[in-house]
């Protein structure tokens, strides 16, 4: 196709809480100044910017793209903004891959940013207007129901019981405790997650992952660049993306065929035909409990209806076979929404340096994977990286 | 590489009563937009049948689906839907909710019943295809994915041509 490699070369993360007093800004140039110094970097060496942030409501910026510029290094640069739901923090390395990869840039600072704490009482009103307006906004849903929706439809379709499903809480908090940016580590069992508050069954409290502040970063380089200022840069390999229709309620929810459609892409362009053995080390997307789950047999990790097998052997567990959210993941680092999306990224590339510390999978992985989902039950993005 | 004590440095931690007690500065607004959407040919007619008390889809002829809420174009064969086809206001429970939250996070009060939205296949439309509606007249934790329901309409003088023109649905043995 006459594209060119491209590698991760630096990466950068503020640390995530609730409500943190700094501003989406200044919580982007954290970010931003991280990844450039960790691969000794400055702002002069980047050709281009790619921003992702989540709906604009959260941080109450219209334009919030616009905004963030100056926080992520942006002014007089070459400056695009993607979105796409909570799919938008692994849309990001994707985005700026096509920069760096259609030879346009050799550099390219990728961000992501969520302030999620602007919104009052509690940001999840803001995800009413997201439903349709004459459809289904008159019956006032909320973002919770229609997670519990789909994981009791899941749950319906395979056996899966809530005692089964809650030990992906138990695994991604107790990984979180290793994860320097975390605001929810915890030593947990499934009786607490059972016990936790009832938000809408069969979804518990400890089933959902945070509303949290937080930013995120990469550096991505063309392959002579990278060659040039890191001895281990890490290679995306394969993207994928795809889209559904909105209209979530036509489709059977027990699986999501658009993060099948993009894995299948993925796949293809990194040469890929056994994945379940060719990933050694996997960042599903977790804003629920039951989604990791979901998304691992839309990624064709295990087969249809085989998840919680996987989880209750142990494959998943950090010093499983193939490891999943050994980061911690969104219900245990947190969910900024779109900066989440890139802690993913940055998980897989700091395990596939073998420089993931306390959270390090054995093994010398050299493959992974990091993948998130968004709008209305609707988008997979997908990438693959190599050492 | 992450190095923990500059992570630590990143973002400060506050907490909801520090902004309330005005600890931490903060700056108010409350946004007042007002918008009137313009619902369509396909959801236009879907709404003045629901004011008549009935349910309308369109077919398609290429995936041989009929279409709830109805669109003038199949997203799927890409191409103009076939004929306007009512489906019958009776259906079955795909999945279901027992919500303890209300919309904006707030919990639902002691006392009064929790919410219980549903995807309900009607009767007459596609396979494992539904639309979004609430259930009542049935205990909260009593509903069960499979359940018959019918729906419950507003009394024709109070229907205004939208969705809630449907009160609920209930279950029907």
């Amino acid at each position: 196709m006459g594209l060119r490699r491209v590698a991760i070369v630096g990466a950068g993360i503020t640390k995530f809480y609730r409500y943190a007093q700094e501003t989406p800004k200044e919580l982007a140039y954290e970010a931003a100044k991280m990844a450039l110094d960790s691969c000794e970097m400055t702002l002069k060496d980047i050709d281009c910017v790619a921003l992702g942030t989540a709906p604009d409501a959260f941080d109450g910026v219209h334009m919030n793209g616009e905004y963030l510029t100056d926080g992520a290094g942006a002014f007089q640069k070459p400056f695009m903004r993607h979105y796409v739901g909570g799919g938008t923090g692994v849309m990001s390395p994707i985005h700026g891959w096509f920069h760096v990869a259609s030879g346009m840039f050799d550099t390219c600072l990728v961000i992501a940013e969520e302030k999620m704490s602007s919104a009052f009482p509690h940001p999840a009103g803001a995800f009413l207007t997201i439903f349709d307006h004459t459809t289904e906004q008159p019956l006032f849903p909320t973002l919770i129901w229609i997670f519990a929706i789909e994981m009791h439809r899941f749950m319906h379709r395979h056996g899966y019981t809530k005692e089964e499903i809650a030990q992906v809480a138990v695994k991604n908090k107790r990984n979180a405790l290793d994860h320097p940016s975390a605001q929810l580590g915890a030593e947990i069992t499934v009786k607490d997650v059972l016990d936790s508050e009832m938000m809408a069954y069969p979804v518990n409290r400890l089933d959902i992952s945070p509303t949290s502040d937080g930013a995120s970063a990469i550096i991505l380089a063309s392959e002579n660049v990278a060659r040039r200022v890191t001895e281990k840069p890490v290679w995306i390999d394969g993207i994928g993306y795809c889209l559904d229709t909105a209209y979530w309620c036509n489709r059977d929810l027990y699986y999501p065929d658009y993060v099948e459609v993009a894995a299948r892409n993925a796949y293809e362009m990194a040469g890929i035909k056994e994945p379940s053995k060719e990933i050694h080390v996997a960042e599903p997307y977790d804003p629920f409990t039951y989604k990791e789950l979901h998304h691992i047999e839309g990624l064709q990790l295990c087969k249809r209806g085989e998840s919680v097998k996987m989880l209750l052997d142990g494959v998943t567990q950090r010093d499983g076979n193939l490891p999943c959210c050994p980061s911690g993941g969104l219900l245990g680092v947190g969910n900024p929404i779109a900066a989440s999306g890139i802690m993913k990224i940055i998980e897989i590339f700091l395990q596939l340096r073998e420089e993931a510390g306390a959270r390090q999978v054995p093994g010398k992985p050299t493959c992974g994977l990091a993948q998130a989902w968004g709008d209305l039950m609707q988008v997979g993005t997908v990438v693959v990286m190599r050492s | 590489m992450l190095d923990a004590k500059a992570i630590e440095k990143t973002a400060t931690k506050i907490g909801l009563k520090d902004i309330k007690q005005g600890k931490v500065l903060s700056s108010h607004d409350v946004p007042n937009l007002k918008y009137a959407w313009d619902n369509g040919v396909a959801i236009g007619r879907y709404l003045a049948e629901l004011k008549k008390g009935k349910i309308i889809g369109k077919q398609c002829h290429g995936c041989k689906r009929v279409l709830v809420p109805p669109r003038l174009f199949c997203e799927i064969c890409w191409k103009p839907t076939d004929e306007w086809t009512y489906v019958k206001d009776t259906g079955t429970i795909l999945t279901c909710v027992v919500s303890h939250i209300n919309w904006d996070a707030s919990r639902v009060k002691k006392g009064q019943r929790y919410h219980t939205p549903a995807v309900i296949e009607l009767d007459g439309a596609g396979r494992d295809q539904g639309i979004l509606h609430l259930i009542d007249e049935i205990e909260p934790y009593d509903l069960k994915i499979g359940m018959k329901v019918k729906a419950v309409w507003k009394k024709p003088e109070e229907r205004i041509g939208a969705i809630t023109d449907i009160k609920y649905f209930k279950v029907v043995k």
